[in-house]
């Protein structure tokens, strides 16, 4: 037998058939969906007369246009509470699941999806969000789709795809104390530029890779789409094992068993070939900082912003507009500028161990005035635990507050804008420009470097506090 | 929704040599909250062409009335970020039926695609010269034939790749949804294997 990549072997696995020189009828395990790119292909659907082919294979939950304070009083704005009243009709006649607004098991669709089990190595997934790859973490193989895709996959639970090329990227080494998931990432995404791995499905190796938790896994595969990737994901090993046994929507007894005797079998064998390969060191990853308006303009966060020359010839044009639009200058220190705003939440870190990060860091520390800080769990569950771990005491202590879950400031979708002009440290995963509210500025960066900017109210390297 | 049919499309074109045009930007996300398809095209670009107070920004190019058309001409890697089609509906809606770029976003391609509009891959070179000709005369027209998979300008002509199966659904105004709901024997087949 030819030696196979795990995208190949995922991929493979769940052709239906292929189109010759087109496309391949991809079989979907597992379809998530969220208020605001589902109303449309619903809509074509009841065009067509037709009924979702699957309920029991899709899961729905609103998140990206939710409001992140009383929750339980009726949604203001009338076009987002339309929205999210749609969805609950929708799931409702079509006997979807709904995981709706004050739930409790409601929150940001790629946080909920694996804290209930329904991710699982070796599945299918789709939902109509880019940041769907976040599921490739256990070994599945999951993308973002537009809502033409959710409506094929509620008709069908098929998608027409073409197969997209492998790349593979190896981090070996140990990462530095301070250096988190996100670091990694942002690492990476800075090295290969905001379209460096279009058209490509990326899997990521490595010891590096292979030490991280569950959660740090999702940070990295959550943020493929940044560098243009079709999806990341991660040969399933005993950390996904552990991370899933016992979830509700995981295999039991006997199932499990048989479940993870296959999941053993989802890895790249020696000899696969991968149509682009790419190594690094995790010693040289320092904590990273976006500066400028695409997740590819990051650096270490004691280096400076490239200047002129440093920056390719073709490109400075559009380089210097987005350094405009950040009113910063070519060349400049990072550190040391001033953050009106810290935002820690988002599908890229909006888990209990990003919140068990930020606390552990302003534990005994004061939020610095200048800065309005906003914490938004990723799931009803992350909130709970949160409270139950007195992590929420911690940061309420250090002048900080909990807002309820959501997508909240990664895309501003709802009230949680930041202003024009105002610079926010960001855990999400876009800088894109008026990405968190029109005229705002944002700096990606994990949740250490977030809770240093908060407490320092400057960009601070977090390794300084500890 | 059955798609637009797309053969030959002769027009005069609206430059955007911006890379890296991200899907915020096509259409920011306060703007996502409809639950049709219908409208976009009023926001499409919205931060660019309006400012804060909603009057129309005089420097951006859909503002300049030199320059109109069905194409829409931009720097590479447009379209990146989320995976909304509301930017492909937008697109679509205020009046482009082709994109041209010398490297697009895989999301944006595919939700173009599944809207009858077509992205037209360049050579960075066919790209410049593209710019450049409707800086010397904005009535300049792009030429994009679908069936021989070309494109021309001033009668210098490049070829363009698109898969044979959604040339074909363009040409014919066919959607996958077809496609798949004909496919519904063989899907059920596979589920129980």
């Amino acid at each position: 037998m030819e030696p196979k990549t795990l995208f190949d072997k995922v991929w493979d696995a769940h052709v239906v058939e292929k189109i010759e020189g087109g496309p391949s009828v991809l079989y979907i395990d597992k379809h998530l969906i969220h208020e605001v790119t589902s109303p449309q292909a619903f809509a074509g659907l009841e065009s067509r007369g037709l009924k979702v082919f699957r309920p029991e294979k899709t899961v729905a939950t609103p998140d990206h246009n939710i409001p992140t304070v009383n929750q339980h009083l009726k949604i203001e704005d009338e076009l987002s509470r339309n929205q999210i009243e749609t969805l609950t009709a929708n799931c409702k006649k079509n006997d979807i699941t709904l995981y709706g607004l004050n739930h409790p098991k409601n929150g940001i669709v790629h946080v909920v999806g694996p804290e209930l089990g329904h991710t699982q190595p070796g599945m299918t997934m789709v939902c109509g969000d880019s940041h769907t790859s976040t599921h490739g973490a256990f070994g599945a193989v999951a993308f973002g789709i537009g809502t033409s895709e959710v409506e094929m996959v509620l008709a069908t639970q098929c998608i027409l795809q073409p197969k997209p090329k492998r790349m593979r990227i190896t981090i070996d080494g140990e990462l530095q104390k301070g250096v988190t998931a996100k670091d990694l990432t942002l690492y990476v995404i800075a090295q290969l530029g905001t379209g460096g791995a279009t058209g490509y499905f990326v899997e990521y190796a490595g010891s590096a890779v292979r030490n991280l938790t569950m959660e740090g896994r999702m940070t990295v595969c959550n943020m493929s789409i940044e560098m243009g990737a079709r999806g990341g994901m991660i040969a399933p090993d005993e950390t996904t094992f552990e991370y899933v046994k016992g979830r509700e929507f995981a295999p039991k007894g006997e199932d499990w068993d048989k479940a993870v005797a296959k999941w053993k079998e989802l890895k790249t064998d020696d000899g696969a070939v991968f149509d682009k390969e790419y190594t690094y060191k995790a010693e040289d990853i320092e904590p990273m900082l976006t500066y400028g308006t695409n997740p590819g303009m990051g650096t270490g966060i004691s280096g400076n912003i490239p200047t002129a020359e440093e920056v390719e010839a073709s490109e400075l044009p559009t380089f210097k507009k987005s350094l405009e639009y950040m009113g910063f200058g070519l060349g400049d220190k990072l550190l040391g500028k001033k953050v009106d705003y810290v935002f820690v939440g988002s599908c890229t870190n909006g888990r209990i161990e990003d919140l068990r990060m930020l606390a552990s860091l302003v534990k005994g520390k004061k939020k610095a005035d200048s800065v309005t800080a906003w914490i938004v769990p990723g799931s009803k569950q992350v909130e709970k635990q949160a409270q139950e771990e007195g992590l929420v005491e911690v940061l309420e202590e250090a002048g900080f507050e909990l807002r309820q879950p959501g997508c909240s400031a990664c895309l501003a979708m709802n009230d949680d804008k930041i202003p024009a002009g105002k610079y926010s440290v960001s855990t999400s995963n876009r800088n894109f420009e008026g990405r968190q509210g029109p005229g705002s500025r944002t700096l990606l960066a994990s949740p250490l470097t977030a809770a240093a900017a908060a407490v320092t109210g400057v960009i601070t390297d977090p390794r300084e506090l500890f | 929704m059955p798609i637009d049919k797309f053969t030959v499309l002769e027009s005069s074109y609206v430059p955007l040599p911006i890379e890296n045009v991200d899907t915020d930007q096509i259409i920011p996300a306060r703007f996502l909250k409809a639950t049709s398809r219908e409208g976009f095209g009023e926001n499409l670009f919205r931060d660019w062409r309006f400012a804060a107070d909603g009057s129309e920004n005089k420097d951006f190019v859909l503002n300049n009335p030199k320059y109109s058309g069905q194409i829409l001409v931009a720097g590479k890697n447009f379209g990146s970020g989320s995976s909304r089609e509301h930017a492909a509906w937008a697109v679509h809606d205020y009046g482009f039926k082709v994109v041209v770029s010398s490297f697009f976003a895989d999301i944006f391609r595919n939700n173009a695609l599944n809207n009858g509009v077509l992205p037209v891959i360049v050579s960075p070179e066919f790209l410049s010269k593209v710019f450049a000709a409707i800086e010397e005369d904005s009535s300049q027209k792009l030429v994009v034939d679908l069936e021989e998979q070309s494109i021309s300008l001033n009668g210098e002509k490049e070829e363009f790749e698109i898969n044979p199966y959604k040339k074909n659904c363009l040409l014919n105004g066919f959607d996958d949804i077809d496609y798949l709901l004909d496919k519904k024997e063989n899907i059920v087949e596979f589920e129980k294997e």
